[in-house]
């Protein structure tokens, strides 16, 4: 099955992810930031990636750009969970690397329809 | 998977919450003493998050009272509007009426309240002052009505870099399909030779017909992700009829690709009682884990004693034992450690306590936070709040002066005030002091004498007058403010502390001061104790409310009609419970010359507890006798002793209670 690292500084919003993407079936890591994302990252080989934009230490769009640099993680699928609906954050999201994104508030289904839609 | 329950997240949700609450309101303080941006940013991620978690986990009040403020946040983090006071008065405002609402959220009330609303107003309004122009159009023209359009012809080039981001081209065409029939003619004129085709580029494109019954916003949705990395088309092939009304929708619901924005959870209401969860340091697991390991290599070496053993091997055998010993203690701790929180999550409230009420009392106090790092036990954290607070607003309200008033004393014009917590043996010492007043003596004596706790001709040391300010109904205060006259007096704080098992000192200087101490045991779940035996019962008394134990001797012991019987010590007369009496326990007890007495301490009351023989101290871990039998008057719980027996832990405050009751009766 699928692995993947969902990141996200708010416990309550990374154990909503990872429980939902468990009860799929799912393997799932979490991380706290985008710093120990990519520490998790280098260790492991993730099929798809969830990451908050606002963070400490290390924001969710400098992680992506991050880890678009390392080989392995060129192609692979990295959403942007965010609440902002401003189109410039989305397209900062883009630019760095993200291959889309998820609105916040999502309900567990919306979730997974996302990650279906990704991952196939 | 429809049936998560987003409910099992509301408790983690709402701890998180109270932290990102409390560092918002610590940075709104430092930026009010002139911080950095950084701080700014810290305070707009706490807001996004409560905000985020809000709408997700089925507040929707709570998020659009935050959606509030982190709009005017953004604005100030963006450096497009600039911090005042007023701005961090109302974000502070906006943090308390939070608080309020995570409150009524665990208690399953509506969420939402006049206040709440009012203050959202004002947000709003703060939001309208000086706002500057919009950046971007609020309103966009919906392309034409095409609800009858069955055919589209859409051309889809990818750029070439579009693979790298993660989207594959194959998903959008079979996501596509799920719209209608596709007819799909690739595009292969730019594809480069084999030889020199990269395999992570896509030189591929596709013009597709799609038939069905579909809308524009339904194919661009497809598509939504790769807007800027490929070339798109999308025109109907086919138009039956096209109605060219222009239909004007709000920009922001476009960018909602996924589902609409409405949460639709239920709100479940979760019964967030005491019983809680402690967040624990990932450092302190891993220790733990590794002790657990530990223990299971040194049970894997005592486990080979069981197949052979020779006397020969009897050193290894004691060493395996004492390294069990050794992993026990240490596994006690680091389990015990576990509970432990640091005090700062109750010191942190106070920077804005004081600066509120300092304000408001138009007094000057610099406030000193030392060893906020210590740890407590989590229930003892939780119920140690309320007196701290307590103290500290008698501090500014009663014990430090005005400017005015300390400048003719020969002080510096700002007081200070100091909280301090640290380690001292088996305990956990917070000291509250102050630089102010220091206790008014003769207004003490007077109030006593009015109020009866004392006679007009004692004559008390200043230690028993400082005393006296924690009997019941004791205050000094000429005039009853607002700030400490919220009906709970010092009887309060030290009650409160003494069922925590600890006690509250005070030491008053008049004109330097007062210091108050309140020593309290590091858990609440491992007592010190002394077992005593009553019969064949045992019984263990806690450590820190023994005075002494002494020998009885039968001249000592007098007594009292409906008083019951005293003994002499220290010049004072002591009552005398016989636990044997107390808890009906089996046999007689022995004669009154040579009884022994243990001389304990509950609340401010001594009594000598008569016992048949001391047998040693120990530690004991309590467990709960509510949770296996029932309640007990005067037993606090019970232990299992090495010999596997059951002893009973002596609840003395409970005690000296029942004693006194029978006495009145």
């Amino acid at each position: 099955m699928a692995k993947i690292l969902a990141v996200d500084d708010s416990a309550s919003m990374r154990g909503m992810v990872a429980f939902t993407l468990r009860g799929a079936g799912y393997e799932v890591s979490e991380a706290e930031n985008g710093q120990l994302a990519l520490d998790a990252a280098r260790g492991t080989r993730f099929d798809l990636v969830l990451a908050d934009v606002n963070m400490p230490v290390m924001d969710g769009i400098s992680m992506v750009r991050e880890l678009r640099t390392l080989s392995e993680y060129k192609g692979v699928p990295m959403l942007m969970l965010t609440t902002e609906s401003h189109t410039d954050k989305k397209m900062e999201g883009k630019a760095a690397g993200a291959t889309g994104w998820l609105v916040k508030p999502f309900d567990p289904e919306q979730l997974l329809a996302t990650v279906k839609r990704v991952l196939g | 998977m429809a049936n998560v329950s987003l409910a099992q997240f509301h408790q983690t949700f709402f701890e998180e919450s109270a932290e990102g609450l409390a560092a918002m309101e610590s940075a709104l303080l430092a930026l009010d003493d002139g911080g950095d941006a950084e701080l700014v940013h810290g305070i707009f991620r706490a807001a996004h998050s409560i905000k985020g978690g809000a709408a997700t986990f089925g507040f929707p009040e709570m998020a659009a009272f935050t959606h509030e403020a982190e709009s005017l946040l953004d604005e100030l983090r963006d450096g497009r509007r600039a911090i005042d006071a007023g701005m961090v008065e109302l974000l502070l405002r906006t943090v308390d009426c939070l608080r309020g609402m995570f409150e009524r959220a665990q208690g399953g009330q509506p969420l939402a309240d006049a206040d709440s609303e009012q203050l959202r107003q004002a947000l709003a309004a703060a939001m309208q002052r000086g706002a500057t122009a919009e950046t971007s159009p609020g309103k966009q023209a919906a392309p034409a009505n095409d609800a009858k359009v069955t055919c589209w012809k859409i051309l889809f080039r990818p750029h070439p870099g579009m693979l790298a981001g993660g989207n594959d081209p194959l998903r959008l065409l079979r996501e596509l399909a799920e719209l209608g029939r596709l007819d799909v003619r690739p595009e292969l004129d730019r594809l480069p030779k084999l030889a020199v085709l990269p395999t992570d580029e896509c030189h591929i494109g596709w013009q597709i017909e799609l038939h069905g019954n579909t809308t524009r916003a339904a194919i661009a949705a497809v598509f939504d992700w790769v807007e800027d990395e490929c070339e798109l088309q999308i025109e109907p092939a086919v138009t039956v009829s096209v109605v060219t009304e222009p239909v004007v929708v709000p920009v922001a619901t476009a960018g909602a690709t996924i589902g609409d924005a409405a949460p639709r959870a239920a709100r479940e209401v979760s019964t967030a009682g005491e019983g809680g969860s402690v967040r624990v340091g990932i450092d302190k697991i891993d220790g733990l884990i590794d002790l657990v390991g530990e223990l299971v290599i040194t049970q894997s070496m005592l486990d080979t004693f069981r197949e052979e053993f020779d006397m020969a091997r009897l050193d290894q055998l004691q060493q395996g034992l004492a390294q069990l010993a050794r992993h026990a203690r240490a596994l006690q701790e680091s389990v015990m450690g576990i509970r432990m929180l640091p005090i700062s999550a109750v010191f942190n409230r106070f920077p804005r306590l004081v600066r509120d009420l300092s304000q408001k009392l138009g007094k000057q106090v610099k406030l000193d936070l030392v060893g906020e790092h210590t740890e407590l036990d989590k229930t003892v954290l939780e119920k140690i709040g309320d007196p701290l607070v307590h103290l500290v607003r008698n501090a500014i309200d009663h014990g430090l002066e005005s400017p005015a008033r300390r400048r003719a004393a020969g002080k510096s014009d700002t007081g200070t005030l100091r909280l301090e917590a640290s380690h001292r043996g088996g305990s956990i010492v917070v000291e509250i002091s102050d630089d102010g007043a220091g206790l008014n003596r003769d207004a003490i004596v007077a109030k006593a004498i009015q109020r009866g706790l004392m006679a007009p001709t004692d004559q008390l040391s200043d230690e028993a007058v400082a005393e006296l300010i924690f009997q019941p109904g004791f205050s000094t205060a000429a005039t009853t403010t607002d700030l400490s006259g919220r009906g709970v007096g010092m009887d309060v704080v030290r009650r409160n502390v003494v069922d925590l098992g600890g006690s509250v000192h005070i030491r008053s200087q008049p004109g330097s001061g007062t210091l108050f101490t309140i020593t309290l045991p590091l858990t609440l779940a491992i007592i010190d104790g002394l077992t005593a035996a009553v019969g064949d019962e045992r019984y263990i008394v806690p450590l820190v409310s023994i005075v002494e134990s002494v020998q009885l001797r039968a001249e000592a012991i007098r007594t009292v009609v409906g008083g019951g019987e005293l003994f002499r010590f220290r010049d004072a007369y002591v009552p005398i419970i016989r636990l044997r009496e107390a808890f009906a326990a089996h046999g007689v007890d022995a004669a009154d010359d040579g009884g022994l007495v243990i001389v304990v301490e509950g609340g401010d009351t001594r009594v000598g507890l008569l016992v048949d023989a001391l047998i040693g101290q120990q530690q004991a871990v309590v467990k709960s006798l509510e949770a296996h039998y029932q309640r007990v008057n005067g037993i606090s719980g019970a232990t299992i002793l090495a010999d596997g027996s059951v002893a009973l832990i002596v609840d003395v405050v409970g005690l000296v209670r029942m004693q006194g009751r029978r006495r009145a009766a």
